[in-house]
């Protein structure tokens, strides 16, 4: 057994009234590629901000290397930041600065190191992500799947232990989405990384994930290895991997009776 | 951050630090003569009219001074009026008399100070910082002028 | 009724609680003292943005009010044959009211919704969250120079605003409708006090605070939709332009009876 970088115990998170998680524990192993998957719309999203210490949850710990992030000072969680890192749904660059900047930022803002340094440093991130030739271009003049590649090679810039990929096929082409896949996999083989991966396409992440969790309905309903997942019995499981559209997750938001809401007799 | 941003910002920086210069010396005329060294006169007026605090007290159209408070006296009610008269007009005579007068024929008001004589032998000093200024005209006020120049032309006929 | 009762409440609460996360926000850009090394050219860039760029429109403005008060003021003036109170007269005008006052207006049209606009954008495409996320503080980095540019610019451009105003109104009057030179100058200098100048600054200083506490505040705060950071712009604009205006009555209130 690995050791865990991240463990979630006994987590309940809630958003005003709305219950987002109840009661859930899941843990990261070191070095592997840990998949989170799950319908949209039921927070995988604010899984991630939890672990980064964005949110604050409602009870429950959540340990990154043995620091309870919730609990922790402003001071301490800015610096246990400096090990983890995000790519954003949308890239999250910053639109007024060129590739190169964005990636030499992180480098700047953390260490005092001389520019030729950073150069060097900022060159190799841009040669993995295949983007060296792209380094003098605006975020506006990218492609989507350009953009989410020089964020990525902004999230590397500072070797962190763990990287958190919200959502990083969604919106993208087939052939975007196959550079993707294969650098997540190469990223966290060749670096040592311990990779989250949160989505919902299914055959992408079957593809690269060492284990996954599905949530829904505030729960964890089914974790395994891809073989394990897809062996799953449960109806819940077996709907959400196979796209079927109507299932335990029904096709319709709960909604009092239709024909009595059409003929005008609902309250 | 590129050059140009740079001179641009210096740039304005200095205009700006200039306008605050233009302001202070061309049109407050600051340094010149400034809130310099003063000392303190009294006087009081039965009407000060439309006098306020910070008016000018004037010796020929030059400002030697500013008013620095007007209050009422406590038991016969009459204003008493505080000047604040730079120190290098130092040497005013006991003699000395202050009437209010305005500046053209809606202007603001100010005490017009007229410096009188010294006579040592006749026992008249310099004003001391503190001391009361005795003679003093009040104020004129338009409604008791008409009515003056009324009542004259009635006892006229 | 009870509902009213409770929509009051809650209205209140979340006055309050946007005064709270309004406060919090100006305390950590001020408590942050931007380290000198990487925060100075952050301030230049914001000086830039916020203070050189609204430089054009400061200054057409200045000169032509300038222009106007001198042109309104003279035929006023000149039935009572006190056309040499010209001078003091818009001198007064812009240094105490008119410059700091519509300086402030004008910046929050043309600075303070820039900024709003520029950190809701920031906040919509997650790029406060991602700073966050590489340890870097948003507060210091994104609001601390801008705050501090927009405090330092305003009486700068306030004092340009006074003197281009002063020049306009030399322009009209004395060179265009004939008021005596050595008048203009001379009853203006005897008139205005170098404690007007320093009150019209501290005016200017607080409408700067306010306007760009606001703007940033705004943004900050912002739903992040489109929706969201075209309300708060809006906002920030007319919010800004109210506090000026009834901070200035305060102010004056304080500094001039």
């Amino acid at each position: 057994m690995t050791t865990n970088l991240v463990e979630i115990n006994n987590l309940t998170f809630n958003r005003e009234e709305r219950c987002i998680y109840n009661n859930i524990s899941l843990s990261i192993p070191k070095g592997k590629v840990t998949a989170i998957m799950g319908p949209s719309g039921i927070g995988k999203t604010t899984l991630l901000r939890l672990m980064g210490g964005q949110l604050k949850p409602s009870k429950g710990e959540i340990l990154f290397a043995g620091h309870d992030i919730p609990k922790l000072s402003r001071t301490a969680l800015y610096e246990i930041r400096k090990r983890m890192s995000m790519l954003f749904q949308s890239g999250a660059l910053f639109t007024d600065m060129s590739v190169y900047e964005n990636v030499a930022f992180p480098i700047r803002e953390h260490s005092k190191l001389p520019e030729s340094i950073i150069e060097k440093m900022v060159m190799m991130k841009l040669e993995v992500v295949g983007l060296r030739g792209a380094m003098h271009l605006k975020p506006s003049e990218l492609s989507g799947g350009m953009a989410r590649r020089a964020a990525l090679a902004r999230a590397i810039a500072l070797d962190p232990e763990l990287i958190m990929y919200d959502e990083p096929f969604a919106g993208q082409d087939p052939i975007s989405m196959g550079v993707i896949v294969r650098l997540i996999r190469d990223l966290n083989d060749a670096l040592g990384l311990t990779s989250v991966v949160v989505s919902h396409d299914v055959p992408e992440v079957m593809s690269i994930a060492d284990y996954i969790y599905i949530i829904a309905d505030e729960k964890i309903i089914g974790q395994g290895t891809p073989e394990q997942i897809y062996a799953q019995e449960s109806p819940l499981v077996q709907q959400f991997i196979k796209g079927e559209h109507d299932g335990p997750v029904a096709f319709h938001y709960p909604a009092t009776d239709y024909k009595s809401e059409l003929m005008g007799e609902g309250s | 951050m590129s050059k140009k941003i740079e001179l641009m910002v210096g740039l304005f920086v200095a205009l700006g630090i200039a306008a605050f210069l233009a302001l202070a010396i061309k049109v407050a005329d600051a340094g010149i003569q400034g809130n310099g060294e003063s000392y303190q006169l009294h006087a009081k007026f039965d009407n000060i009219g439309g006098l306020k605090v910070r008016s000018a007290v004037k010796v020929g159209g030059v400002v030697v001074g500013r008013i620095s408070s007007i209050r009422l006296d406590s038991e016969d009610y009459t204003p008493i009026v505080t000047l604040d008269i730079f120190t290098k007009y130092d040497n005013f005579s006991e003699t000395t008399s202050l009437s209010i007068l305005t500046a053209g024929l809606l202007g603001e008001q100010y005490i017009g100070l007229d410096p009188g004589f010294m006579d040592e032998e006749l026992g008249i000093e310099i004003l001391q910082p503190g001391d009361y200024i005795e003679d003093t005209k009040p104020a004129i006020v338009l409604e008791e002028l008409i009515g003056q120049f009324l009542f004259s032309q009635d006892s006229d006929n | 009724m009870l509902e009213k009762i409770q929509g009051l409440g809650q209205l209140s609460i979340s006055i309050l609680g946007g005064l709270g996360r309004a406060v919090l926000i100006l305390l950590s850009a001020i408590a942050h003292l931007p380290n000198f090394r990487k925060g100075f050219p952050l301030f230049v860039g914001q000086l830039y943005a916020i203070g050189v760029l609204s430089l054009i429109i400061i200054m057409v403005s200045g000169t032509f009010i300038g222009m106007v008060l001198a042109l309104q003021g003279y035929t006023v003036l000149v039935d009572y044959g006190a056309e040499g109170s010209l001078g003091p007269m818009v001198a007064l005008s812009l240094l105490r009211e008119l410059g700091p006052v519509v300086t402030a207006l004008l910046f929050a049209g043309r600075a303070g919704s820039a900024l709003t606009a520029e950190i809701g954008l920031m906040k919509a495409t997650e790029q406060l969250s991602s700073l966050e996320m590489m340890a870097v503080d948003p507060l210091r980095r994104v609001i601390a120079p801008r705050f501090w540019a927009g405090f330092f610019s305003m009486p700068l451009l306030a004092a340009i605003f006074s003197i281009l105003g002063i020049f306009g109104a030399h322009l009209v009057g004395v060179e265009w409708l004939g008021v005596d030179r050595g008048t203009f100058w001379s009853v203006m200098q005897a008139d205005v006090d170098l404690r007007d100048i320093i009150n019209g600054t501290i005016k200017s200083l607080a409408f700067a605070f306010v306007v760009t506490w606001i703007a940033v505040y705004k943004g900050y705060n912002c739903i992040p939709t489109s929706e969201g950071i075209s309300r708060a712009t809006t906002s920030s604009v007319v919010q800004a332009s109210l506090m000026v205006l009834g901070l200035d009555f305060i102010l004056t209130a304080i500094m001039f009876t």
